[in-house]
C-alpha cells in the first residue's frame, strides 16, 4: 500500500516535473518562465522525493531524501526572487501585453521621496 | 516503471537544456541553468531508489547546495554587482 501511494506521487511529481520545463519553453517572457518553472519544478521535484522516501525501505534513503525535499522548500523561493530582482535590474524588458509593474513604480516612489526629502 | 520515470526527468532535462542553448538574454539562462539543477536532484533520488545505494541522495544534497549557492551569486552578478558586496 505504501509502495502504491509512493509511485503514484513519484508520477505526479514527474508530471509537474514536464509541464513546468515545457512553461519554460513556450512562455515569452523571463518572468512568465521563471513564474511557471520556478513553482511547478519545485513541487514536482518536492512530491517525487517524497514518494521516493516512501517506496524505499531503507531509513538512510527516506531521511536523505525528506532532508532534501525541505532544503529545496527553502531555498527554491529564494533563488527565485533574486534571479526576479537581478532580471529586473538588468533591465530586462516585460512582455509587451503584461499590465502591472508594481516593482518599477516602487523603485519611482522610492526615488521621489528621496528627492523631496534631499531638498 | 523506473524506465518511465528516467524518461519523463530525460525530458525534462533536455527542455532545460534547450533554454539554455536558446535563451535569448543572460536571466532566461540563469532560470534554466536553476531550473535543471533541481531537476537533476529529483534525478539522482530517481537513480539512488533504482540502484537501492543511499549515497546518490548524498550527491543531491551536494548538488542543491551548490546550486542555490551559483544561482545566488549568479543573481547578483546580474543585479551588477560584486560578489564580496
Amino acid at each position: 500500500m505504501t509502495d502504491i501511494i509512493g509511485y503514484i506521487l513519484i508520477i505526479i511529481g514527474i508530471l509537474f516535473d514536464i509541464f513546468g520545463c515545457i512553461g519554460l519553453v513556450r512562455f515569452p517572457d523571463v518572468y512568465n518562465r521563471l513564474q511557471a518553472s520556478t513553482k511547478c519544478v519545485t513541487l514536482g521535484t518536492i512530491l517525487l522525493l517524497v514518494g521516493v522516501a516512501l517506496v524505499s525501505g531503507s531509513p538512510a534513503l527516506s531521511g536523505k531524501a525528506i532532508i532534501c525535499a525541505v532544503f529545496i522548500l527553502i531555498t527554491s523561493p529564494t533563488a527565485a526572487h533574486a534571479i526576479a530582482k537581478g532580471a529586473h535590474a538588468s533591465g530586462v524588458e516585460l512582455w509587451k501585453n503584461s499590465v502591472v509593474d508594481k516593482y518599477a513604480e516602487s523603485k519611482l516612489e522610492i526615488r521621489n521621496t528621496n528627492e523631496v526629502s534631499g531638498e | 516503471m523506473i524506465t518511465l520515470f528516467y524518461i519523463g526527468l530525460f525530458i525534462c532535462c533536455f527542455l532545460c537544456l534547450y533554454r539554455i542553448g536558446r535563451g535569448p538574454s543572460a536571466p532566461d539562462r540563469t532560470v534554466a541553468i536553476d531550473i535543471l539543477g533541481i531537476v537533476i536532484v529529483g534525478f539522482c533520488a530517481v537513480i539512488g531508489l533504482d540502484a537501492e545505494k543511499d549515497f546518490y541522495l548524498n550527491v543531491a544534497l551536494a548538488w542543491a547546495l551548490l546550486s542555490f549557492i551559483g544561482t545566488i551569486a549568479l543573481a547578483k552578478f546580474l543585479e551588477g554587482r560584486s560578489f564580496d558586496d
